[in-house]
Protein backbone atom coordinates (compact mmCIF):
# COMPACT_ATOMS: atom_id res chain seq x y z
CA UNK A 1 0.00 0.00 0.00
CA UNK A 2 1.26 3.35 -0.85
CA UNK A 3 1.00 6.46 1.31
CA UNK A 4 -1.09 7.81 -0.31
CA UNK A 5 -3.45 4.65 0.05
CA UNK A 6 -3.22 4.49 3.50
CA UNK A 7 -4.01 8.25 3.90
CA UNK A 8 -7.25 7.95 1.74
CA UNK A 9 -8.08 4.21 3.87
CA UNK A 10 -7.45 6.17 7.35
CA UNK A 11 -9.73 9.06 6.03
CA UNK A 12 -12.43 6.89 4.74
CA UNK A 13 -12.92 4.76 8.27
CA UNK A 14 -12.96 8.57 10.39
CA UNK A 15 -16.17 9.49 7.92
CA UNK A 16 -17.85 6.57 8.01
CA UNK A 17 -17.14 5.19 11.76
CA UNK A 18 -19.72 6.94 13.25
CA UNK A 19 -22.65 5.74 10.95
CA UNK A 20 -21.16 2.26 10.97
CA UNK A 21 -20.72 1.96 14.94
CA UNK A 22 -24.49 3.90 15.22
CA UNK A 23 -26.15 1.42 13.02
CA UNK A 24 -23.99 -1.73 14.39
CA UNK A 25 -24.49 -1.00 17.81
CA UNK A 26 -28.47 0.31 17.69
CA UNK A 27 -29.34 -2.03 14.57
CA UNK A 28 -27.55 -5.11 13.86
CA UNK A 29 -26.37 -6.17 17.18
CA UNK A 30 -30.47 -5.31 18.51
CA UNK A 31 -31.31 -8.20 15.05
CA UNK A 32 -28.96 -10.61 16.06
CA UNK A 33 -29.75 -10.38 19.82
CA UNK A 34 -33.77 -10.54 18.93
CA UNK A 35 -32.45 -13.83 17.12
CA UNK A 36 -31.17 -15.13 20.40
CA UNK A 37 -33.78 -13.53 22.57
CA UNK A 38 -36.28 -15.85 20.44
CA UNK A 39 -34.68 -19.05 21.78
CA UNK A 40 -35.12 -17.46 25.22
CA UNK A 41 -38.39 -17.49 27.91
CA UNK A 42 -37.41 -13.56 28.30
CA UNK A 43 -40.59 -12.77 30.11
CA UNK A 44 -41.32 -9.92 33.25
CA UNK A 45 -39.06 -12.07 35.52
CA UNK A 46 -35.86 -12.01 33.46
CA UNK A 47 -36.31 -8.24 33.22
CA UNK A 48 -35.78 -8.04 37.02
CA UNK A 49 -33.45 -10.70 37.25
CA UNK A 50 -31.05 -12.32 34.29
CA UNK A 51 -30.38 -15.04 36.08
CA UNK A 52 -34.19 -16.43 35.43
CA UNK A 53 -33.48 -16.45 31.85
CA UNK A 54 -33.28 -19.71 30.06
CA UNK A 55 -32.84 -21.53 26.66
CA UNK A 56 -35.62 -22.78 25.37
CA UNK A 57 -34.97 -23.54 21.97
CA UNK A 58 -37.63 -23.46 19.32
CA UNK A 59 -40.67 -23.26 22.43
CA UNK A 60 -41.73 -19.66 21.42
CA UNK A 61 -42.27 -20.93 17.65
CA UNK A 62 -43.74 -23.71 18.37
CA UNK A 63 -46.02 -22.06 20.56
CA UNK A 64 -46.48 -19.31 18.44
CA UNK A 65 -47.66 -21.81 15.74
CA UNK A 66 -50.22 -23.53 17.93
CA UNK A 67 -51.73 -20.26 19.02
CA UNK A 68 -54.67 -19.05 17.31
CA UNK A 69 -54.47 -15.51 17.78
CA UNK A 70 -50.86 -15.95 16.01
CA UNK A 71 -52.86 -17.34 13.63
CA UNK A 72 -55.05 -14.65 13.41
CA UNK A 73 -52.67 -12.07 13.62
CA UNK A 74 -51.13 -13.49 10.33
CA UNK A 75 -54.46 -13.70 8.81
CA UNK A 76 -55.12 -10.21 9.25
CA UNK A 77 -51.61 -8.83 8.18
CA UNK A 78 -52.24 -10.73 5.18
CA UNK A 79 -55.30 -9.53 4.24
CA UNK A 80 -53.90 -5.99 4.37
CA UNK A 81 -50.83 -6.79 2.57
CA UNK A 82 -52.79 -8.86 -0.09
CA UNK A 83 -55.29 -6.88 -0.54
CA UNK A 84 -54.26 -3.34 0.51
CA UNK A 85 -51.00 -3.74 -1.46
CA UNK A 86 -52.12 -4.35 -5.01
CA UNK A 87 -54.76 -1.83 -4.42
CA UNK A 88 -52.53 1.23 -3.17
CA UNK A 89 -50.28 0.20 -5.80
CA UNK A 90 -53.32 0.26 -8.29
CA UNK A 91 -54.64 3.64 -7.26
CA UNK A 92 -51.00 4.92 -7.65
CA UNK A 93 -50.52 3.98 -10.98
CA UNK A 94 -54.03 5.17 -11.73
CA UNK A 95 -53.63 8.47 -10.01
CA UNK A 96 -49.90 8.68 -11.95
CA UNK A 97 -51.29 8.54 -15.52
CA UNK A 98 -54.44 11.02 -14.88
CA UNK A 99 -51.89 13.71 -13.42
CA UNK A 100 -49.76 12.92 -16.29
CA UNK A 101 -51.91 13.03 -18.88
CA UNK A 102 -51.09 15.24 -22.02
CA UNK A 103 -53.33 18.46 -22.38
CA UNK A 104 -53.94 18.55 -18.28
CA UNK A 105 -53.76 22.19 -16.83
CA UNK A 106 -52.17 22.97 -13.95
CA UNK A 107 -50.79 19.10 -13.06
CA UNK A 108 -48.67 20.24 -10.21
CA UNK A 109 -52.06 21.77 -8.53
CA UNK A 110 -53.26 17.89 -8.75
CA UNK A 111 -49.77 16.08 -7.84
CA UNK A 112 -49.66 17.95 -4.95
CA UNK A 113 -53.54 17.35 -3.74
CA UNK A 114 -53.05 13.85 -3.97
CA UNK A 115 -49.81 14.02 -2.25
CA UNK A 116 -50.95 15.88 0.77
CA UNK A 117 -52.63 12.84 2.84
CA UNK A 118 -48.43 11.11 2.46
CA UNK A 119 -46.85 13.93 4.19
CA UNK A 120 -49.80 14.15 7.22
CA UNK A 121 -49.03 12.11 10.49
CA UNK A 122 -50.41 8.75 10.75
CA UNK A 123 -52.05 9.33 14.11
CA UNK A 124 -53.83 12.44 13.34
CA UNK A 125 -55.64 11.07 10.39
CA UNK A 126 -56.35 7.57 11.97
CA UNK A 127 -57.72 9.66 14.71
CA UNK A 128 -59.39 12.00 12.03
CA UNK A 129 -60.84 8.63 10.00
CA UNK A 130 -62.06 7.12 13.39
CA UNK A 131 -64.75 9.93 13.21
CA UNK A 132 -65.56 9.79 9.42
CA UNK A 133 -65.92 6.29 10.28
CA UNK A 134 -68.78 6.64 12.96
CA UNK A 135 -72.03 4.42 12.33
CA UNK A 136 -73.91 7.31 13.24
CA UNK A 137 -73.06 10.96 12.56
CA UNK A 138 -69.87 10.07 10.16
CA UNK A 139 -69.55 11.66 6.84
CA UNK A 140 -68.36 8.42 4.73
CA UNK A 141 -71.90 7.11 6.00
CA UNK A 142 -73.96 9.61 5.33
CA UNK A 143 -72.29 10.24 1.31
CA UNK A 144 -73.32 6.47 0.92
CA UNK A 145 -76.77 7.47 2.39
CA UNK A 146 -77.23 10.16 -0.79
CA UNK A 147 -76.78 6.71 -2.78
CA UNK A 148 -79.33 4.77 -1.17
CA UNK A 149 -76.87 2.74 1.02
CA UNK A 150 -77.67 1.72 4.72
CA UNK A 151 -75.13 2.72 7.20
CA UNK A 152 -71.82 0.46 7.82
CA UNK A 153 -70.61 0.34 11.06
CA UNK A 154 -66.60 0.37 9.59
CA UNK A 155 -64.97 0.16 12.87
CA UNK A 156 -67.32 -1.73 14.78
CA UNK A 157 -68.09 -4.98 12.38
CA UNK A 158 -65.81 -7.50 12.23
CA UNK A 159 -66.36 -7.73 8.71
CA UNK A 160 -66.08 -4.43 7.80
CA UNK A 161 -62.93 -3.05 9.91
CA UNK A 162 -60.13 -4.21 7.61
CA UNK A 163 -61.75 -2.61 4.65
CA UNK A 164 -62.60 0.30 6.74
CA UNK A 165 -58.29 0.03 7.33
CA UNK A 166 -56.93 -0.48 4.02
CA UNK A 167 -59.00 2.33 2.73
CA UNK A 168 -57.27 4.52 5.14
CA UNK A 169 -54.19 3.35 4.61
CA UNK A 170 -54.53 3.39 0.68
CA UNK A 171 -55.95 7.32 0.78
CA UNK A 172 -53.02 7.54 2.76
CA UNK A 173 -50.10 6.59 1.13
CA UNK A 174 -51.43 6.29 -2.64
CA UNK A 175 -49.12 9.83 -3.26
CA UNK A 176 -45.80 8.89 -2.70
CA UNK A 177 -46.09 5.58 -5.45
CA UNK A 178 -47.90 8.03 -7.63
CA UNK A 179 -44.89 10.27 -7.76
CA UNK A 180 -42.44 7.67 -8.32
CA UNK A 181 -45.02 6.17 -11.35
CA UNK A 182 -45.16 9.76 -12.58
CA UNK A 183 -41.05 9.70 -12.80
CA UNK A 184 -40.88 6.38 -14.05
CA UNK A 185 -43.53 7.60 -16.81
CA UNK A 186 -41.77 10.66 -17.89
CA UNK A 187 -39.10 8.89 -18.37
CA UNK A 188 -40.81 7.11 -21.72
CA UNK A 189 -39.63 8.39 -24.62
CA UNK A 190 -42.77 10.20 -26.16
CA UNK A 191 -41.58 8.54 -29.72
CA UNK A 192 -42.72 5.50 -28.61
CA UNK A 193 -46.73 6.27 -28.35
CA UNK A 194 -46.12 8.55 -31.37
CA UNK A 195 -45.17 5.44 -33.60
CA UNK A 196 -47.63 3.52 -31.89
CA UNK A 197 -50.44 6.09 -33.21
CA UNK A 198 -49.57 5.67 -36.25
CA UNK A 199 -50.00 2.26 -36.10
CA UNK A 200 -53.41 2.94 -35.76
CA UNK A 201 -53.18 1.12 -32.00
CA UNK A 202 -55.90 2.42 -29.14
CA UNK A 203 -55.05 3.75 -25.74
CA UNK A 204 -55.85 0.88 -24.22
CA UNK A 205 -53.24 -0.91 -26.35
CA UNK A 206 -50.48 1.47 -26.18
CA UNK A 207 -50.97 1.49 -22.54
CA UNK A 208 -50.96 -2.43 -22.54
CA UNK A 209 -47.93 -2.66 -24.72
CA UNK A 210 -45.64 0.49 -24.07
CA UNK A 211 -46.43 1.90 -20.54
CA UNK A 212 -46.72 -1.47 -18.74
CA UNK A 213 -43.60 -3.26 -20.00
CA UNK A 214 -41.12 -0.02 -19.71
CA UNK A 215 -42.84 0.60 -16.54
CA UNK A 216 -41.56 -2.79 -15.44
CA UNK A 217 -38.57 -1.76 -13.01
CA UNK A 218 -40.72 1.10 -11.50
CA UNK A 219 -43.57 -1.47 -10.66
CA UNK A 220 -41.23 -3.77 -9.03
CA UNK A 221 -39.30 -1.22 -6.78
CA UNK A 222 -42.71 -0.18 -5.89
CA UNK A 223 -44.46 -3.36 -5.18
CA UNK A 224 -41.58 -4.32 -3.36
CA UNK A 225 -41.42 -1.23 -1.32
CA UNK A 226 -45.20 -1.27 -0.54
CA UNK A 227 -44.95 -5.10 0.55
CA UNK A 228 -42.71 -4.46 2.89
CA UNK A 229 -44.28 -1.63 4.58
CA UNK A 230 -47.82 -3.29 4.86
CA UNK A 231 -46.17 -5.90 6.62
CA UNK A 232 -45.51 -3.37 9.64
CA UNK A 233 -49.08 -2.46 9.75
CA UNK A 234 -49.06 -0.97 13.17
CA UNK A 235 -50.43 2.35 14.14
CA UNK A 236 -53.66 2.39 12.02
CA UNK A 237 -55.12 -0.72 14.08
CA UNK A 238 -54.02 0.85 17.15
CA UNK A 239 -55.34 3.74 16.88
CA UNK A 240 -58.44 3.43 15.06
CA UNK A 241 -59.56 -0.13 16.22
CA UNK A 242 -56.94 -1.54 19.18
CA UNK A 243 -56.95 -5.13 16.89
CA UNK A 244 -60.77 -5.16 17.54
CA UNK A 245 -63.78 -6.08 16.62
CA UNK A 246 -62.89 -9.62 17.93
CA UNK A 247 -59.24 -9.46 17.09
CA UNK A 248 -60.02 -8.71 13.67
CA UNK A 249 -57.66 -6.10 12.71
CA UNK A 250 -55.09 -7.22 14.75
CA UNK A 251 -51.70 -7.46 13.21
CA UNK A 252 -48.42 -8.80 13.98
CA UNK A 253 -46.59 -6.23 14.86
CA UNK A 254 -49.39 -5.06 17.14
CA UNK A 255 -49.47 -8.64 18.37
CA UNK A 256 -45.37 -8.09 18.86
CA UNK A 257 -46.11 -4.97 20.64
CA UNK A 258 -48.68 -6.09 22.83
CA UNK A 259 -46.87 -9.27 23.73
CA UNK A 260 -43.42 -7.58 23.83
CA UNK A 261 -43.87 -4.22 25.60
CA UNK A 262 -47.13 -4.89 27.57
CA UNK A 263 -46.83 -7.97 29.14
CA UNK A 264 -42.94 -8.44 28.86
CA UNK A 265 -43.03 -11.79 26.78
CA UNK A 266 -39.75 -10.32 25.04
CA UNK A 267 -38.68 -13.99 23.93
CA UNK A 268 -42.17 -14.72 22.56
CA UNK A 269 -42.24 -11.32 21.14
CA UNK A 270 -39.31 -11.78 19.54
CA UNK A 271 -40.23 -14.86 17.55
CA UNK A 272 -43.22 -13.31 16.01
CA UNK A 273 -40.90 -10.34 14.66
CA UNK A 274 -38.64 -12.92 13.52
CA UNK A 275 -41.62 -14.77 11.89
CA UNK A 276 -42.61 -11.20 10.40
CA UNK A 277 -38.86 -10.63 9.05
CA UNK A 278 -39.10 -14.28 7.52
CA UNK A 279 -42.36 -13.80 5.68
CA UNK A 280 -41.04 -9.97 4.49
CA UNK A 281 -37.77 -11.78 2.83
CA UNK A 282 -39.81 -14.81 1.49
CA UNK A 283 -42.45 -12.04 0.00
CA UNK A 284 -39.41 -10.13 -1.88
CA UNK A 285 -37.84 -12.65 -3.21
CA UNK A 286 -41.09 -13.63 -4.96
CA UNK A 287 -41.50 -10.78 -5.99
CA UNK A 288 -37.83 -10.70 -7.71
CA UNK A 289 -38.44 -14.50 -9.35
CA UNK A 290 -41.73 -13.98 -10.34
CA UNK A 291 -40.13 -10.66 -12.26
CA UNK A 292 -37.20 -12.94 -13.79
CA UNK A 293 -39.45 -15.45 -15.37
CA UNK A 294 -41.64 -12.82 -17.12
CA UNK A 295 -40.57 -12.49 -20.73
CA UNK A 296 -39.17 -8.69 -20.94
CA UNK B 1 -69.17 14.90 -33.85
CA UNK B 2 -65.81 13.01 -34.25
CA UNK B 3 -63.77 15.97 -32.78
CA UNK B 4 -65.96 15.56 -30.14
CA UNK B 5 -65.72 11.69 -29.63
CA UNK B 6 -61.91 11.76 -29.58
CA UNK B 7 -60.82 15.30 -27.58
CA UNK B 8 -63.55 17.13 -25.66
CA UNK B 9 -64.75 13.57 -24.36
CA UNK B 10 -61.41 12.07 -23.17
CA UNK B 11 -60.25 15.09 -21.69
CA UNK B 12 -64.08 15.59 -19.62
CA UNK B 13 -63.47 12.21 -17.99
CA UNK B 14 -59.72 12.93 -16.94
CA UNK B 15 -60.72 16.60 -15.48
CA UNK B 16 -63.68 14.88 -13.63
CA UNK B 17 -61.37 11.77 -12.08
CA UNK B 18 -59.12 14.76 -11.64
CA UNK B 19 -61.66 16.77 -9.23
CA UNK B 20 -63.60 13.64 -8.01
CA UNK B 21 -59.44 12.25 -6.81
CA UNK B 22 -58.99 15.70 -5.45
CA UNK B 23 -61.94 16.07 -2.99
CA UNK B 24 -61.53 12.81 -2.29
CA UNK B 25 -58.38 13.63 -1.44
CA UNK B 26 -58.72 16.43 0.55
CA UNK B 27 -62.16 15.57 1.98
CA UNK B 28 -60.81 14.33 5.18
CA UNK B 29 -57.73 17.50 5.77
CA UNK B 30 -60.71 19.96 5.33
CA UNK B 31 -63.07 18.14 7.19
CA UNK B 32 -60.84 18.15 9.70
CA UNK B 33 -60.15 21.77 9.80
CA UNK B 34 -63.57 22.44 9.59
CA UNK B 35 -64.33 20.40 12.27
CA UNK B 36 -61.70 21.44 15.18
CA UNK B 37 -63.32 25.37 14.46
CA UNK B 38 -66.75 23.92 15.29
CA UNK B 39 -68.57 24.65 19.00
CA UNK B 40 -69.17 21.79 21.34
CA UNK B 41 -71.34 19.43 20.02
CA UNK B 42 -71.47 20.16 16.14
CA UNK B 43 -69.32 17.90 14.12
CA UNK B 44 -71.42 15.07 15.67
CA UNK B 45 -74.71 16.77 14.86
CA UNK B 46 -77.06 14.80 11.76
CA UNK B 47 -76.65 15.49 8.61
CA UNK B 48 -72.85 16.26 9.06
CA UNK B 49 -72.19 19.91 8.73
CA UNK B 50 -69.00 20.86 6.32
CA UNK B 51 -68.86 24.41 7.94
CA UNK B 52 -68.83 25.70 11.82
CA UNK B 53 -72.13 27.58 12.34
CA UNK B 54 -69.85 30.17 14.23
CA UNK B 55 -66.20 29.75 14.14
CA UNK B 56 -64.84 29.27 17.69
CA UNK B 57 -60.90 29.26 18.76
CA UNK B 58 -62.01 27.22 21.73
CA UNK B 59 -60.67 23.86 21.56
CA UNK B 60 -57.32 25.26 20.43
CA UNK B 61 -57.64 27.34 23.65
CA UNK B 62 -58.22 24.44 25.65
CA UNK B 63 -55.03 22.05 24.50
CA UNK B 64 -52.94 25.23 25.37
CA UNK B 65 -54.14 25.62 28.65
CA UNK B 66 -55.81 22.68 29.89
CA UNK B 67 -54.01 19.72 27.97
CA UNK B 68 -50.49 20.86 27.76
CA UNK B 69 -50.44 20.81 24.23
CA UNK B 70 -47.56 23.14 23.58
CA UNK B 71 -45.06 21.01 25.60
CA UNK B 72 -45.55 18.34 23.45
CA UNK B 73 -45.20 20.65 20.38
CA UNK B 74 -41.93 21.62 22.24
CA UNK B 75 -40.94 17.88 22.40
CA UNK B 76 -41.98 16.87 19.08
CA UNK B 77 -39.99 20.63 17.75
CA UNK B 78 -36.89 19.28 19.69
CA UNK B 79 -36.48 15.72 19.13
CA UNK B 80 -37.69 15.99 15.38
CA UNK B 81 -34.79 18.84 14.94
CA UNK B 82 -32.26 16.99 16.89
CA UNK B 83 -32.38 13.82 15.06
CA UNK B 84 -32.25 15.45 11.74
CA UNK B 85 -29.26 17.91 12.75
CA UNK B 86 -27.09 14.89 13.80
CA UNK B 87 -28.55 12.18 11.06
CA UNK B 88 -27.64 14.60 8.44
CA UNK B 89 -23.96 14.99 10.19
CA UNK B 90 -23.71 11.36 10.16
CA UNK B 91 -25.16 10.06 7.08
CA UNK B 92 -22.97 12.78 4.95
CA UNK B 93 -20.07 11.61 6.33
CA UNK B 94 -20.73 8.21 5.45
CA UNK B 95 -22.27 9.11 2.15
CA UNK B 96 -19.24 10.61 1.09
CA UNK B 97 -16.69 8.05 2.19
CA UNK B 98 -18.85 5.62 -0.42
CA UNK B 99 -18.61 7.50 -3.09
CA UNK B 100 -15.77 9.20 -3.01
CA UNK B 101 -12.95 6.87 -1.16
CA UNK B 102 -11.39 3.84 -2.18
CA UNK B 103 -11.09 1.28 0.15
CA UNK B 104 -11.02 -2.72 1.02
CA UNK B 105 -14.43 -4.37 0.75
CA UNK B 106 -16.24 -0.73 0.00
CA UNK B 107 -18.82 -2.37 -2.28
CA UNK B 108 -19.28 -5.45 -0.34
CA UNK B 109 -20.30 -2.86 2.65
CA UNK B 110 -22.35 -0.84 0.57
CA UNK B 111 -24.45 -4.06 -0.42
CA UNK B 112 -24.39 -5.57 3.06
CA UNK B 113 -26.33 -2.07 4.28
CA UNK B 114 -28.41 -1.89 1.29
CA UNK B 115 -29.59 -5.41 1.91
CA UNK B 116 -30.44 -4.59 5.66
CA UNK B 117 -33.08 -2.12 4.53
CA UNK B 118 -35.60 -5.32 4.14
CA UNK B 119 -35.26 -6.21 7.62
CA UNK B 120 -38.30 -4.25 9.79
CA UNK B 121 -37.43 -2.11 11.95
CA UNK B 122 -39.77 -3.92 14.72
CA UNK B 123 -37.46 -6.92 14.91
CA UNK B 124 -34.96 -4.73 16.94
CA UNK B 125 -37.03 -2.91 18.55
CA UNK B 126 -37.48 -5.51 21.66
CA UNK B 127 -33.61 -5.55 22.58
CA UNK B 128 -32.76 -2.34 21.14
CA UNK B 129 -34.96 -1.69 24.36
CA UNK B 130 -33.05 -3.65 27.13
CA UNK B 131 -29.88 -2.31 25.37
CA UNK B 132 -31.31 1.61 26.35
CA UNK B 133 -32.33 0.50 29.63
CA UNK B 134 -28.93 -0.79 30.42
CA UNK B 135 -27.94 2.47 29.49
CA UNK B 136 -30.58 4.00 31.37
CA UNK B 137 -31.89 5.60 28.28
CA UNK B 138 -35.66 4.98 28.87
CA UNK B 139 -37.65 7.63 29.24
CA UNK B 140 -35.43 10.36 28.00
CA UNK B 141 -35.09 12.10 24.80
CA UNK B 142 -31.92 10.62 23.71
CA UNK B 143 -33.37 7.28 24.18
CA UNK B 144 -36.06 8.53 20.82
CA UNK B 145 -33.13 10.21 19.20
CA UNK B 146 -29.92 7.64 18.84
CA UNK B 147 -31.84 4.87 16.86
CA UNK B 148 -32.76 7.59 14.57
CA UNK B 149 -28.87 8.74 14.18
CA UNK B 150 -27.69 7.00 11.39
CA UNK B 151 -29.61 5.97 8.87
CA UNK B 152 -28.93 3.36 5.66
CA UNK B 153 -31.03 5.30 3.67
CA UNK B 154 -30.00 8.58 3.74
CA UNK B 155 -26.35 7.56 3.31
CA UNK B 156 -27.41 6.04 -0.03
CA UNK B 157 -29.19 9.03 -0.85
CA UNK B 158 -25.76 11.10 -0.30
CA UNK B 159 -23.68 8.29 -1.88
CA UNK B 160 -25.88 8.54 -5.31
CA UNK B 161 -25.92 12.26 -5.51
CA UNK B 162 -22.11 12.81 -4.76
CA UNK B 163 -21.13 9.81 -7.69
CA UNK B 164 -21.76 12.52 -9.90
CA UNK B 165 -19.65 15.24 -8.82
CA UNK B 166 -16.09 14.87 -10.59
CA UNK B 167 -12.96 13.60 -8.28
CA UNK B 168 -11.28 16.63 -9.97
CA UNK B 169 -12.96 19.38 -7.69
CA UNK B 170 -11.74 17.16 -4.49
CA UNK B 171 -8.34 16.42 -5.89
CA UNK B 172 -7.50 20.15 -6.85
CA UNK B 173 -8.70 21.49 -3.38
CA UNK B 174 -6.33 18.18 -2.17
CA UNK B 175 -3.25 19.67 -3.88
CA UNK B 176 -4.00 23.10 -2.12
CA UNK B 177 -3.12 21.35 0.94
CA UNK B 178 -7.21 21.45 2.53
CA UNK B 179 -7.29 18.51 5.17
CA UNK B 180 -9.71 16.14 4.22
CA UNK B 181 -12.46 17.26 6.98
CA UNK B 182 -12.27 20.56 5.66
CA UNK B 183 -12.54 19.52 2.03
CA UNK B 184 -15.67 17.60 3.50
CA UNK B 185 -16.93 20.73 5.72
CA UNK B 186 -16.62 23.76 3.22
CA UNK B 187 -16.81 21.87 -0.22
CA UNK B 188 -18.75 18.86 -0.11
CA UNK B 189 -21.50 20.14 2.01
CA UNK B 190 -22.16 23.20 0.40
CA UNK B 191 -21.79 21.11 -3.41
CA UNK B 192 -24.56 18.34 -1.37
CA UNK B 193 -26.80 21.13 -0.39
CA UNK B 194 -29.91 20.43 -2.53
CA UNK B 195 -30.00 16.87 -1.48
CA UNK B 196 -29.25 17.70 1.93
CA UNK B 197 -32.28 20.01 2.20
CA UNK B 198 -34.17 16.79 0.87
CA UNK B 199 -32.83 14.56 2.93
CA UNK B 200 -33.73 17.28 5.93
CA UNK B 201 -37.13 17.33 5.33
CA UNK B 202 -37.58 13.43 5.14
CA UNK B 203 -36.12 13.02 8.16
CA UNK B 204 -37.40 15.72 9.75
CA UNK B 205 -40.96 14.62 8.72
CA UNK B 206 -40.30 10.67 9.64
CA UNK B 207 -38.82 12.13 13.30
CA UNK B 208 -42.25 13.79 13.80
CA UNK B 209 -44.40 11.50 12.46
CA UNK B 210 -43.06 8.63 13.82
CA UNK B 211 -44.93 7.01 16.39
CA UNK B 212 -44.29 3.10 17.64
CA UNK B 213 -40.77 3.52 19.14
CA UNK B 214 -41.71 7.52 21.15
CA UNK B 215 -44.44 5.11 22.21
CA UNK B 216 -42.39 2.57 23.31
CA UNK B 217 -39.27 4.54 24.83
CA UNK B 218 -41.20 7.86 26.11
CA UNK B 219 -43.06 6.39 29.30
CA UNK B 220 -44.18 9.53 31.28
CA UNK B 221 -46.39 11.58 29.83
CA UNK B 222 -44.37 14.87 30.06
CA UNK B 223 -41.86 13.62 27.49
CA UNK B 224 -44.17 12.46 24.82
CA UNK B 225 -44.26 13.39 21.15
CA UNK B 226 -47.35 15.04 19.77
CA UNK B 227 -48.87 11.79 17.85
CA UNK B 228 -48.02 9.63 21.25
CA UNK B 229 -49.82 12.84 23.28
CA UNK B 230 -52.49 12.65 20.57
CA UNK B 231 -53.42 9.10 20.94
CA UNK B 232 -53.49 9.32 24.48
CA UNK B 233 -55.71 11.86 24.79
CA UNK B 234 -58.45 9.62 22.19
CA UNK B 235 -58.40 7.80 25.35
CA UNK B 236 -60.10 10.26 27.86
CA UNK B 237 -61.79 12.60 25.13
CA UNK B 238 -63.09 10.21 22.41
CA UNK B 239 -66.39 12.01 22.66
CA UNK B 240 -64.75 15.76 22.29
CA UNK B 241 -64.91 15.62 18.63
CA UNK B 242 -63.91 18.63 18.07
CA UNK B 243 -61.48 19.01 20.22
CA UNK B 244 -59.54 15.78 19.25
CA UNK B 245 -59.45 17.59 15.51
CA UNK B 246 -58.17 20.76 16.80
CA UNK B 247 -55.47 18.22 18.46
CA UNK B 248 -54.59 16.64 14.71
CA UNK B 249 -54.81 20.16 13.08
CA UNK B 250 -52.04 20.80 15.50
CA UNK B 251 -49.66 17.60 15.10
CA UNK B 252 -50.70 17.74 11.17
CA UNK B 253 -49.99 21.18 10.49
CA UNK B 254 -45.78 22.00 10.82
CA UNK B 255 -45.19 18.77 8.33
CA UNK B 256 -48.36 20.31 5.85
CA UNK B 257 -46.50 23.85 5.88
CA UNK B 258 -42.96 22.52 5.59
CA UNK B 259 -44.15 20.10 2.33
CA UNK B 260 -46.06 23.00 0.83
CA UNK B 261 -42.73 25.62 1.66
CA UNK B 262 -40.41 22.97 0.23
CA UNK B 263 -42.49 20.62 -1.90
CA UNK B 264 -39.68 20.87 -4.63
CA UNK B 265 -37.19 19.25 -2.98
CA UNK B 266 -39.24 16.59 -1.35
CA UNK B 267 -40.45 15.55 -4.58
CA UNK B 268 -37.18 15.46 -6.43
CA UNK B 269 -35.94 13.14 -3.30
CA UNK B 270 -38.47 10.61 -3.47
CA UNK B 271 -37.55 10.54 -7.27
CA UNK B 272 -34.21 10.16 -7.05
CA UNK B 273 -35.06 7.62 -4.03
CA UNK B 274 -37.19 5.72 -6.50
CA UNK B 275 -35.30 5.74 -9.71
CA UNK B 276 -31.97 4.50 -8.39
CA UNK B 277 -33.13 2.01 -6.12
Amino acid sequence: MTGQERHVARSARVFLAPALLLIAVFFFLPVLAALLLSFTDFDIYALGDLDRLRFVGLRNYLDLLQSPLFWTALGNTFYFVVVGGPLSVAVSLGAALLVNAPLIRFPGFFRAAFFLPVVTTLVAVAVVWRYLYHPHYGLLNYGLGLFGIDPIDWLGDPVWAMPAIILMAVWKNFGFNMIIFIAGLQNIPPSLYEAARIDGASGWRQFRHITLPLLGPTFLFVALMTMIGYFQVFAEPYVMTQGGPANRTLSVVLLMYEEGFRWWNMGYASAAAFVLFVLILAGTTLQLQLRRREPP
Amino acid sequence: MNRLLHRILPALLVYGLLMLGTALALAPLLWMLAASLMPPGEATGYPPRFWPSTVTFEHYAALFTRLDLGRYLLNSTLLAGAVTAISLFVNSMAGYAFAKFRFRHRDRLFRILLAAMVIPAQVAMLPLFLLLKQFGLINTYWGVIIPGMANIFGIFLIRQYLLAIPDSLLDAARMDGAGEFRIYWALVLPLCRPILVTLAIFTFMGAWNDFMWPLIVLTDSSMYTLPVALANLLGEHVQDTELMMAGSVLTVLPVLLLFVALQKYYIAGIMLGGMKG
